[in-house]
């Protein structure tokens, strides 16, 4: 009994014992659910938009769609630079069953390297397999056409169409166009420091030289993009919302297809530059470079041998003569410094000097001489320029001082940029006292002015350059800056490109400004002029001036001989002109180099060039 | 006068004659009809998924059926060789175990793969209640180191295969067994500090790579958000979008674009979070704690100390199952492999676990013929 009594008691106080456990036990999961209802508030109350948004960043992806890049056109609106479709082999790895057995077969069909193959396996390791991989690009018509028609025999293989920027006058225009390349990091910093990165998520190319590059930003459009719903491995579910891109601006050009051809044909294997505009705006008519290269090699990224050879050559085909042949002007521009000595009152029209051949500095015993050995006897300011006598400008110039020309041809353009629109343009010189000293660390000479006075020694210039320089003389004073787009245009509408007049010099005489284009237009016009035989029979009247730099020193009494030069030191070939005579439409300036005289080389080819911009009637449209 | 209540109603139940515990079951249905519709949704709409989880579900409720119908005095009697066979077979799996992501948990017996770790969930608060019931309670200091043991020993092993999750489970087991006996606080204290003195040594030699990295990525989950971060850094984006009502049932798209891993496995909490949201999380864990509640009531109700303890720790060791998945995915533990009970797709321990509410169920209505025993 007793003990029976303590095993009930100790059943009732174990019963206790455990009811009360169990009841702990029941308020600490009631506590620990309270732990996880207050961690889930936390979450989907308090936190409920920061993983709101995260949620949402991990299910919609932004894709940029690039936009269609402007085409190029001439004047009249033949196309220049155009996008043209290219086809590229592609294959998407999940959809393709055997891939050794696909790649044989398609290599049966079409010439598909083991270079390719190789990469193209490469890429497949490394890409997600629902993206399409390309296995070779640029097909050819003949191959587009044989895999369309065993397209059927081959699940996941596709010929997909990109577009690509083609150059359809190969190497005509290509020190105007430029061309476009693939985005290197020079680009992207550049871009980067432009703010216009994210405009360039979906664009592979990009304006590398020329007015590619000088008009990226119109050309280039603005991007678009889809907002996709994509899952955890990218694969896209569904477009959820669409910006289309906005293409490119179209540009037209001023240049003109015939006058750059003729400029190819006349130039030929010759080195050297013509570049013609309207001098009363600044339109660029014909800029052409000789020897030129193809562009459409850069476009798909130019193999190292193609681009050495570019490089290596002693033509030196890439560069821009235009705004990059750096040639000392010589005597091409008397008209301007005749202009000064007119201005100065250090020459009036009707002053005369004896030439004998040569000039000497007063009390020195050496003898500039004149290219015409015998001298040019009694000239004034129209047969200096007409004649282009050394000796007349090399007493002016003296007189002058290189102070006042320096500041003066300064004024006129020299020394300056042309303001073209490229960006490959190189500096030119209009040498000073001060430019000597910082430069040389030496004192100026008169015998720097002499030389100076005929456009020789430290003066440089560009052919863009005379260009400018000698439209101002056209203008009363007035400087066009040249510019080769004509309009842009988009589907918002058309925008003109004009550039404004610069002023440059005061001219105190304005009578001055038509003794010297009498001058230019006797040079042409008269016998004697070193014009004359260039343009005799010309149908239309003009105007210019000649020039022969010399690019080596002639030792005193030693005669020039072109022969017993070599052929990279003989006299480069210059001619500016322009015409009508009256109100001129069209100024042209042509440099050749080391092939001897201004009048006998230069002015022809200006003249066949004036002799098709009038007979073609290029610049009659407005 | 109690016994006479929870009888009557028993009683007059139609169920009662299957021993089938009517709150019990109806709570069960309730969380496994919500986890089937949850389900549905994670796994992308899977009919095939969802009627193999009916299979599974179906075959799980059969066993608790039959469970149920065994009387506590029987199983009681299975509790000790039950034990000492599944110990045998843990061994066994470390010594000739079949290998699966990295670990040593299955046992080939070759028409099927077994793990034998499953039976100790039930076998380990089985044989501590029969050790710890044939002695008076509260248990004397002897009687609890030695039921201490006996949970250690299956618990080392398993940690071994190594299977942290489970280990877990059956040490929780163990000692739910010996704090329902009423082991003393002092005693709990002690075990406590001992367990934090512990992880020291358990993360320098007791750890593989793999489950430090899990520890680490619990702590700091954006140090690596691409690699082990992943999984919880997803879980937190689906169920802090979810928001208060949710994105609707398959509508979630961390879950339906698949950027939360293992959703309808381990990871559905958090797929039922984001479409159903806080609601819908109100409500599952309303369910859990019902039949946990239930789970306990019964236990207390329970006659002998044996039943009272297995029923207890059974439905305690549920608990910790609930707690440690919603915590993993949720970020307040880390990640451990345990499913959501019921919920989560797939199969062995949901078998086990209907066994052990079948168990409850027998104590649940054995009671009277317990009572003239």
């Amino acid at each position: 009994m007793l003990r029976k009594r303590i095993a009930m008691q100790d059943v009732e106080a174990e019963a206790r014992l455990f009811s009360q456990r169990a009841l702990v036990a029941m308020l600490l999961v009631m506590l620990a659910f309270g732990v996880i209802i207050i961690n889930m508030y936390h979450l989907q109350v308090e936190s409920y938009q920061v993983y709101q948004t995260r949620s949402e960043g991990n299910r919609i992806k932004v894709v940029p769609l690039a936009p269609n890049r402007g085409l190029i056109t001439d004047r009249n609106g033949i196309l220049l630079a155009e996008n043209r479709p290219v086809f590229s082999l592609e294959l998407v790895p999940e959809q393709v069953e055997d891939m050794t057995a696909t790649l044989a077969e398609l290599a049966s069909l079409i010439s598909i390297s083991e270079e390719q193959q190789q990469s193209f396996l490469k890429e497949v390791r490394q890409q997600r397999r629902f993206n399409s991989i390309a296995l070779k690009e640029q097909l050819n018509d003949e191959e587009v056409a044989i895999i369309a028609v065993n397209q059927h025999r081959f699940p996941g293989v596709t010929v997909e169409a990109r577009l690509s920027r083609h150059y359809p006058f190969g190497n005509l225009f290509t020190h105007a166009l430029g061309y476009i390349g693939r985005i290197n990091t020079n680009d992207l910093k550049r871009l980067e420091d432009n703010d216009q990165l994210a405009n360039y998520a979906a664009t592979r190319d990009i304006g590398k030289i020329g007015l590619e590059r000088y008009y990226e930003t119109e050309l280039h459009g603005t991007m678009g993009y889809q907002e996709v719903e994509v899952n955890n491995r990218g694969r896209l579910i569904r477009v959820l919302r669409s910006v289309p891109a906005q293409s490119g601006k179209n540009i037209q050009l001023n240049l003109d297809v015939g006058l750059q051809l003729t400029a190819q044909q006349i130039l030929l294997e010759k080195r050297g530059a013509i570049v013609a505009m309207d001098p009363r705006d600044g339109a660029v008519l014909a800029f052409y470079s000789n020897p030129s290269y193809d562009p459409n090699l850069f476009v798909h990224g130019i193999s190292s041998s193609n681009y050495n050879e570019l490089l290596n050559s002693p033509d030196r085909p890439l560069i821009n003569r235009v705004t990059q042949g750096i040639y000392p002007p010589a005597s091409t521009i008397k008209p301007h410094l005749a202009l000064l000595g007119l201005e100065t009152n250090t020459i009036t029209p009707s002053t005369r000097i004896w030439d004998p051949g040569f000039f000497q500095l007063p009390g020195v015993e050496h003898r500039y001489r004149d290219w015409k050995r015998w001298g040019h006897g009694w000239v004034d300011v129209y047969s200096a320029i007409v004649e282009s006598c050394d000796t007349f400008f090399y007493d002016m110039g003296v007189k002058l001082g290189i102070d006042r020309i320096s500041d003066y041809m300064q004024k006129l353009g020299f020394g300056e940029k042309s303001g073209i629109d490229i960006l490959e343009e190189s500096n030119t010189n209009m040498p000073s006292r001060g430019w000597k000293r910082a430069r040389h660390n030496q004192p100026w000479y008169h015998g720097d002015t002499v030389a100076v006075s005929i456009g020789q020694g430290y003066w440089t210039s560009s052919p863009m350059q005379l260009l400018t320089t000698t439209a101002v003389l056209l203008n009363d004073g007035l400087r066009p800056t040249p510019h080769m787009a004509k309009t842009l245009t988009n589907d918002a509408g058309s925008e003109q490109v004009s550039t404004a007049l610069q002023p440059t010099v005061n001219v105190v005489n304005t009578r001055n400004w038509q003794v010297i284009r009498d001058a230019m237009l006797q040079t042409v016009n008269t016998p004697k002029g070193t014009a004359f035989n260039a343009f005799r029979n010309a149908s239309y009247t003009s105007g210019g001036k000649t020039g022969t730099a010399q690019l080596v020193s002639i030792a005193q009494d030693a005669k020039y001989d072109a022969n017993a030069l070599d052929e990279r030191l003989r006299d480069n070939a210059m001619y500016v002109g322009y015409a009508p005579a009256e109100n001129p439409s069209i100024i042209i300036a042509v440099t050749v180099e080391n092939i001897g005289g201004g009048g006998s080389t230069a002015a022809p080819i200006a003249r066949q060039m004036l002799d098709y911009y009038f007979s073609a009637g290029v610049n009659n449209d407005e | 006068m109690n016994d006479s209540l929870v009888n009557s109603r028993h009683s007059n139940s139609r169920l009662a004659f299957f021993h089938i515990d009517t709150p019990l079951l109806l709570g069960l249905l309730a969380l496994v009809g919500y986890g089937l519709l949850v389900l549905y949704s994670a796994s992308g709409q899977s009919e095939r998924m969802v009627e193999a989880q009916i299979i599974r579900l179906g075959v799980a409720f059969a066993v608790m059926i039959g469970m149920a119908q065994i009387s506590p005095l029987t199983i009681r009697r299975w509790s000790l060789p039950l034990f000492i066979v599944g110990t045998l077979l843990l061994v066994a799996v470390l010594l000739f175990g079949h290998i699966g992501k990295g670990a040593q948990r299955w046992l080939d017996l070759g028409f099927m793969k077994f793990q034998p770790s499953e039976i100790m969930k039930l076998a380990v608060p089985m044989a501590i209640a029969w050790f710890i019931s044939s002695h008076n309670l509260p248990p004397k200091k002897r009687h609890l180191t030695i039921g201490f043991l006996m949970c250690m020993i299956p618990t080392l092993l398993i940690a071994k295969q190594p299977d942290l999750g489970t280990s877990i489970l059956i040490a929780g087991a163990g000692i739910f067994v010996l704090f329902l006996a009423g082991m003393s606080w002092k005693l709990i204290g002690l075990i406590a500090a001992l367990i934090s003195a512990f992880a020291p040594v358990l993360w320098l030699f007791g750890m593989h790579d793999y489950q430090r990295r899990r520890v680490l990525t619990f702590i700091n989950p954006e140090s690596d958000p691409l690699g082990s971060g992943y999984h919880i850094i997803q879980s937190k984006i689906a169920i802090g979008s979810g928001g208060v009502d949710g994105k609707g049932w398959m509508q979630g798209t961390q879950s339906q674009l698949e950027f939360l891993p293992e959703r309808h496995t381990d990871f559905i909490f958090s797929v039922l979070s984001e479409e159903f949201g806080l609601i819908g999380v109100l409500i599952l864990l309303a369910i859990y704690l019902f039949i946990i509640g239930r789970g306990l009531l019964i236990a207390s109700r329970a006659q002998d100390n044996y039943a009272k303890l297995v029923a207890g720790s059974f439905t305690l060791t549920f608990f910790v199952y609930v707690f440690v998945n919603i915590g993993m995915v949720s970020g307040l533990l880390p990640v451990v492999g345990v499913p959501l009970p019921l919920v989560s797709y797939g199969g062995t321990s949901m078998v086990t676990m209907m066994a052990a509410f079948g168990i409850i169920m027998s104590v649940s209505t054995h009671k009277r013929s317990m009572a003239k025993t």
